[in-house]
């Protein structure tokens, strides 16, 4: 069916039949794809809720929900965006399928483990799609107490164990993925060899193993706060409310990172595939990560600037703000270069990737105009902020997922994808994606809060061409939907290497066998090393 | 020869994903390793808490600290110690394959651990008595701060609740091992789960080590 | 690690030495120390702490990257509480505008 061709060849799709083979499954490859299945799931539920609150934006009056609806609307599409599809997206699926074969291992560390991390998240999944069919949540993505604790009459409970649950999916895949770079290389594969996939998912790893355990107790916190009324956070009983704030955003802040950390991953292999060029300056992009990894705890209270939170703390945490940029920009510099000279295609994954560093550059450049205290107080919970994360997030991090869906479809399928339909919704997307959200930005600075659905006459323009944008943007992600399900039929025979990519997993057949290699590789070459890859990119 | 091969690795239980014995211990020790730093991280919250509120209202978390039996404190203490050191000598005898003596410290270990648990329900009944569970029949002697007192206890149930929990996993496992172990599943080549078992033991305990001072000694000068 | 397999006497040393600093920590609770008592409470545990980690888990006997991992994580700890007390500490320190 899939590997019509290939069906005398055994690969990890075809090695073993039925849904057992699948849901009880030790394959990292397979895996990835109960993954890939998941979040795609969770993406369009969280894009129906995103429908719904530009619908609503269309006119100053709202009208077609309630307030205490539109609450539940802009929750439940944070939770479900953020906790349920970007966390895990590309790690769990391109970094679980990748990871392993890009470092000459048969698979991760702890293959079960691995299975265990994608059914907590399905489970997880399941207590937060019951809460949002019960009656939804409606304390913003962010449960700031005392809302949260004591006034809210929503489903929190079940959202909590929801994204507790969750949270330990991540855990467990950041623990796999830390240990398996450590001691699962292949002979040769020194760590300055590694793809720079690599790095990034190992950096993404360490804030996965840092930063989640603590939004875990949190939301335990506020769990037995509901639950059995030991007020942790509860200011009657002298409790802090900006305490919840410390702990929420010690790790949410560095969750942004784990967002987009994997998507600037993809981003540098896709740049270099496509310039037949080695990535400049290989090396300050793998420290860039780490960099980011680390510094990316220091800045959390840039979300409290406006919570009370003392003047002081708020200086420091602005100037580190600051100083977290720096990374992400020699990443976009290092990109840049790397396209200086080189021989470039452009082939869609390519053509995401240009999107990406544009838009990213833009959501990163905002995000300082946020980290200032001064412009913070202005714009802070306006639709300036809004547009800054969307920009980063879809922008950057969905960009690069597609991009590498793109890039790696070929090895995972064994077919290529429609060359023409592809770039022809990349294109949807970027025009879609910058209508929707350009005009956000003007919104905030404006002075559109966040979080309403009601507003002054005189900002309904910009909000209808938001939507007009966002209209055009779900019709960009659909198309994908409908060309990778048509080319696992009809889509041209893709050879091991169609793109002449270096990295151990172009060295395997399309799609692999279920042990990654029929030999274990031993690495001789430096990463993107063209000199060993003969070949040019087939771009159909 | 073939069997013995078999034999070894089957006693081994090799997985397929490493390539040899040593790669397989090395990953699974830093395994739990990496688990270990997790649970830092998600104790650390509640103890981010505790140092917060205590800051702040320093009286009332001294009185509240006092109506705890630091002696109870200090004898649960002293026998969640004697656990480690029980585990580590179990560890050991698996390090030199000594059978018999790996599991009755594992036995031992498994005894003092559940006596831990069972002091500690004793003292979280007297707060029951005593009215300290925060809740509408709250009420703690010698402060007009009873919110904040609440906020005390909050924390001591929260933070006692999540070791002990860890304390009954930590008891799960140590059964799963004596039964590995009675069946002779343990040799000095293949000892990794009892090694790893051993370090999720003496987190627990590390933990405990530093709830004792923080929640039942604060202060004590001022009361009792 | 299966390498070094320390003395059932290296082990029982540590122990006593564990429960004598129990002992001594709740003792000296009882003793008006001001505020140098949670300086002297909070050592205590920091030395009982290192003597569990390092002989009891084999830290002194582990790799250098276990030592680093044991390492980060108290430093994210301290991450943790020191950039949260640094606002809880200074509240108030430098006036709010508009107050």
């Amino acid at each position: 069916m899939i590997t019509a061709a290939a069906h005398e060849r055994e690969t990890y799709l075809n090695a073993s039949y039925g849904i057992k083979s699948w849901l009880l499954t030790k394959d990292h490859k397979r895996i990835a794809l109960l993954y890939l299945f998941t979040i795609t799931l969770f993406f369009f539920i969280g894009g129906a809720f995103a429908t719904l609150i530009r619908i609503e934006l269309l006119t100053p009056q709202g009208g077609l929900v309630s307030s205490e609806t539109y609450n539940k609307l802009f929750t439940m599409h944070g939770v479900t965006m953020i906790f349920f599809f970007l966390i895990p997206s590309i790690p769990a699926t391109l970094g679980n399928f990748f990871l392993p074969m890009m470092i000459g291992a048969r698979d991760l560390a702890f293959p079960r483990i691995n299975l265990l991390s994608w059914y907590l998240l399905v489970i997880g999944g399941l207590f937060a799609l019951f809460a949002m069919l019960a009656g939804g949540v409606d304390t913003g993505w962010t449960f700031y107490t005392p809302y949260s604790t004591t006034y809210s009459n929503t489903w929190v409970i079940a959202t909590a164990i929801g994204i507790f649950v969750a949270g330990f999916s991540s855990i467990l895949t950041g623990l796999n993925f830390v240990v398996t770079v450590h001691r699962m290389r292949a002979p040769g594969m020194t760590w300055f060899r590694m793809p720079l996939f690599v790095w990034s998912n190992y950096a993404t790893a360490l804030i996965q193993i840092l930063g989640t355990p603590v939004l875990a107790v949190t939301i335990l916190l506020v769990f037995c706060e509901r639950v059995f009324h030991i007020g942790i956070f509860d200011p009657a009983l002298g409790g802090d409310p900006v305490l919840f704030q410390h702990l929420f955003w010690f790790y949410s802040h560095p969750a942004v990172y784990i967002m987009v950390l994997p998507g600037m991953g993809v981003i540098s292999e896709v740049i270099s595939v496509y310039s037949r060029k080695p990535v400049f300056g290989y090396s300050f992009v793998a420290f860039s990560s780490v960099a980011i990894a680390v510094l990316g705890f220091l800045v959390w209270g840039h979300h409290l600037f406006v919570s009370t939170q003392s003047v002081y703390a708020g200086m420091v945490f602005s100037f580190l703000s600051y100083f977290v940029a720096i990374p992400s920009a020699i990443k976009v510099f290092n990109w840049t270069a790397t396209l200086y000279k080189g021989s470039i295609s452009f082939a869609t994954p390519m053509l995401y990737a240009f999107g990406f560093i544009g838009l990213f550059t833009i959501g990163g450049l905002t995000g300082l105009f946020v980290a200032s205290l001064g412009i913070d107080v202005h714009v802070t919970d306006t639709y300036f902020v809004i547009a800054h994360f969307h920009y980063i997030m879809v922008g950057g991090t969905i960009m690069a997922y597609l991009a590498g869906l793109h890039y790696w479809w070929p090895k995972i399928t064994g077919r290529m994808y429609p060359e023409l339909w592809a770039r022809l919704s990349a294109l949807v997307i970027f025009l879609g994606f910058n209508l929707t959200f350009f005009p956000q930005f003007i919104l905030g600075y404006l002075g559109m809060p966040r979080r309403y659905h009601t507003y002054p006459d005189e900002f309904q323009v910009l909000h209808v061409l938001s939507t007009a944008g966002a209209s055009v943007l779900a019709v960009g992600y659909l198309m994908p939907m409908v060309y990778f399900i048509w080319s696992l039929r009809y889509g041209q025979m893709a050879g091991a290497n169609p793109w002449g990519a270096t990295g151990l997993e172009w060295q395997t057949a399309s799609p692999p066998p279920v042990h990654n290699f029929d030999e274990m590789p031993v690495v001789t070459h430096e990463a993107y090393d063209y000199t060993t890859v003969l070949g040019e990119v087939e771009v159909g | 020869m073939a069997n013995h091969a078999e034999a070894q690795a089957e006693t081994l239980a090799l997985r397929e994903q490493f390539d040899t014995a040593e790669q397989q211990k090395d990953a699974s020790t830093l395994g739990m390793w990496v688990f270990l730093i997790t649970e830092i991280m998600f104790f650390g919250g509640l103890f981010l808490a505790y140092t917060v509120y205590r800051d702040i209202y320093f009286p009332v978390f001294a009185l509240a600290s006092s109506s705890l039996n630091a002696v109870i404190g200090a004898v649960n203490t002293a026998v969640l110690l004697c656990s480690s050191f029980t585990m580590v000598l179990a560890v050991r005898a698996s390090q030199v394959g000594q059978r018999n003596a790996l599991i009755i410290f594992l036995i031992l270990t498994l005894i003092l651990g559940v006596a831990f648990l069972g002091v500690k329900a004793y003292e979280w009944n007297e707060k029951f008595q005593e009215h300290h569970v925060p809740g509408p029949t709250f009420h703690l002697e010698g402060t007009g701060q009873q919110g904040e007192a609440q906020l005390f206890f909050s924390l001591y149930f929260a933070m006692t609740g999540l070791h002990a929990l860890h304390m009954v996993i930590g008891c799960g496992i140590l059964t799963w091992l004596l039964i590995q172990s009675w069946k002779g599943k343990f040799t000095p080549e293949y000892m990794t789960p009892v090694d790893i078992a051993g370090l999720y033991w003496h987190f627990v305990d590390i933990i405990w080590i530093f709830l004792f001072p923080l929640l039942y000694l604060i202060d004590r000068h001022l009361g009792k | 690690m299966s390498e070094h397999v320390d003395s059932v006497r290296t082990y029982a040393a540590v122990w006593l030495i564990l429960l004598a600093l129990t002992a001594i920590t709740t003792a000296v609770a009882f003793v008006d120390l001001g505020a140098f008592s949670v300086v002297v409470a909070l050592a205590i545990a920091v030395v009982k702490m290192l003597l569990v980690a390092l002989f009891f888990m084999h830290v002194r006997h582990s790799t250098q990257l276990t030592k680093l991992v044991v390492v980060g994580g108290l430093l994210w700890l301290s991450i943790l509480l020191t950039f949260t007390l640094a606002d809880v500490w200074t509240r108030g320190l430098i006036g709010t505008p508009g107050r």
